[in-house]
């Protein structure tokens, strides 16, 4: 009795996670067969022969390494903004004290639940203004203040004894030195956590890049694939390939760093 | 979305002085200059824009201030059609989602070994782009050789023309919104597990309670906060269901234009019809049900905090 019911928890769990892989899977095998292959009725699961001209075509046809670069560039900037904007409102919230600071906050959470594709509209005629249309910076910029994220690390540093903060006045460190010292050390998984979800929000982002961007040079992975798939035709053993570059740098992201994504996830903090 | 209240540690009695005016503000002006200029004040001028009569875009010139493009967009087919496919999007998803994502996480939560490796395949899906896995599922969905069509042959099931023809459109987007949905709410289940006191189900046994009664009786209730705070996130976030239309139907809504939601009607009317009016207006509209659902979440988790 006891030992069935292992082995159907088992079963049940083995076939729930090969239908969540299997996507991955398939893409991943489909990518590495030739056009006669991939259109063959029954499938194979394997490849007959390993093939990587999809991954050459590709690389050859479409800008992918431009894009490549185009993506950890966006993504590296809002990041480092974000933490940067994020670490030091974050401390005004929890350390400093001035007139009116809760009602501002609690203000600023109300603004949590405001979708963020109902601001496209005069966000876009903003960026034109800024005479940023087209270019990398318009990827960035909008992104750079996060109530979310505020949110979780306000919290965290409320948690991080007043003490430590008398006795590094009392040493004579001043506010930013304390902050960036004492403070941003401590609540370093904190913003591993943040710098993780901000990454995978910015890497994976796509609506808003189609808005601002067009001409090749400042496509970011997501949509280069997207124009890749409407302008070269559907030859999926090609689109795989593709798809596995933009998939892969957020699957090995994913592997290393799980605990820290998945703490952040448990907070709601992905895909808005 | 997790905690509306603050915590009542320190109480603001901060007097306006130059101290407690000008470091603040310096601290804050990256965080407030971003907010203002890309979340408040287009947030603000959406609400005027869905006002304004015949907005031109290039003069900015418009004729007063009134309900037309409400009037407009409720008497737009497609904009019924949006409210419609996302309607029946959400109310098939989320609780198909959950149910499946409650069994994997009591599973995933029961005492198993290979955890970390069951969690990381159930987890990947969230961490991917939906372009390329939308791209994947296109792929699946293929009529003549896809592995979903050839999965259902096996059953002696004729293949599903699933892309192509309407009729199977919005299933398609179903089945993998279903999928990709599954990886957070296991998370946020989860999390609520966590929360349970083991005591209650060292009692429950030594009581000999059943598999299911204990499920029943004791992880239902006792999850029953976070099952209601996971169904609205759910819910707010696939009323949002856009991105996937663009690598399923080529960045149309449906192969016969007959599957547009609330944000591609938006997206729509705004950046392909250049109707700023109708377009703020249907954006109004979304913030509307956002605002209902998180209103309700605020409520569920105000008064099932303390089971």
């Amino acid at each position: 009795m006891k030992i069935t019911r292992k082995i159907l928890v088992y079963l049940v769990l083995a076939i729930g996670a090969v239908i969540m892989v299997f996507p991955f899977f398939w893409m991943i095998v489909s990518s590495l067969k030739t056009a006669a292959e991939v259109n063959t009725t029954p499938p194979t699961f394997w490849p007959s022969r390993l093939v990587f001209e999809n991954y050459v075509y590709a690389f050859t046809k479409a800008p992918f390494v431009t894009y490549f670069i185009n993506s950890v560039i966006v993504t590296g900037c809002c990041v480092a903004c974000t933490l940067f904007t994020t670490i030091l409102a974050s401390f005004a919230f929890s350390r400093l004290r001035f007139p009116g600071r809760d009602i501002l906050f609690s203000l600023l959470l109300a603004m949590m639940m405001i979708p963020f594709e109902m601001l496209i509209i005069t966000n876009y005629t903003t960026v034109v203004h800024m005479g940023l249309i087209d270019t990398l910076a318009a990827l960035i910029i909008p992104f750079t203040s996060s109530i979310f994220y505020t949110y979780i690390l306000r919290n965290f540093f409320l948690a991080i004894p007043d003490s430590l903060y008398y006795s590094a006045r009392v040493d004579g460190a001043s506010d930013w030195q304390y902050l960036w010292r004492v403070m941003v050390p401590i609540a370093k998984p904190a913003l591993v956590t943040i710098g993780l979800l901000d990454a995978i929000t910015c890497w994976n982002s796509f609506l808003w890049s189609v808005l601002v961007t067009n001409s090749r040079e400042v496509r970011t992975l997501p949509f280069g694939l997207y124009s890749f798939m409407t302008t070269s035709g559907i030859r999926y053993e090609r689109l795989m390939a593709a798809a596995t570059i933009v998939v892969v740098p957020m699957i090995i992201l994913f592997i290393f760093c799980r605990k820290s994504i998945v703490t952040g996830v448990s907070r709601g903090g992905l895909k808005g | 979305m997790t905690e509306g209240r603050l915590p009542r540690r320190r109480v603001d009695t901060a007097k306006l002085t130059p101290r407690t005016f000008w470091e603040p503000l310096l601290f804050l002006a990256p965080f407030l200059v971003g907010l203002i200029i890309f979340t408040v004040y287009p947030f603000i001028n959406v609400f005027a824009l869905s006002f304004k009569q015949d907005y031109n875009l290039l003069t900015q010139a418009f004729s007063g201030y009134g309900f037309d493009n409400y009037k407009t967009i409720f008497a737009d087919p497609n904009f019924a059609n949006a409210l419609r496919n996302t309607g029946i999007y959400v109310a098939v998803v989320v609780p198909i989602s959950t149910a499946l994502s409650l069994l994997a996480a009591s599973l995933l939560n029961s005492d198993i070994r290979l955890k970390g490796l069951f969690q990381t395949c159930y987890f990947l899906p969230m961490v991917t782009s939906i372009t390329a896995v939308g791209l994947v599922w296109k792929w699946m969905f293929n009529y003549d050789y896809g592995i979903i069509n050839y999965f259902l042959s096996l059953f002696g099931v004729n293949a599903i023309n699933w892309l192509n023809n309407p009729q199977y459109n919005l299933a398609a987007l179903i089945i993998y919104g279903i999928w990709d949905m599954m990886p957070m709410t296991i998370i946020l289940l989860l999390s609520g597990y966590q929360n349970i006191n083991p005591q209650y189900y060292t009692a429950a046994k030594a009581d000999g309670a059943k598999t299911w009664c204990i499920f029943r009786r004791i992880t239902l209730p006792l999850l029953a906060p976070t099952l209601g705070l996971t169904m609205i996130i759910n819910i707010i976030y696939a009323s949002k269901v856009f991105t996937e239309l663009f690598p399923l139907f080529n960045g149309k809504p449906g192969s016969a234009y007959s599957l547009y939601t609330v944000v591609y009607y938006l997206y729509d009317m705004f950046y392909n019809k250049w109707q700023l009016g109708p377009a703020s207006a249907s954006a109004v509209v979304l913030f509307a049900i956002v605002l209902v659902l998180t209103i309700i979440q605020l409520y569920i988790q105000r008064n099932w905090k303390n089971y």
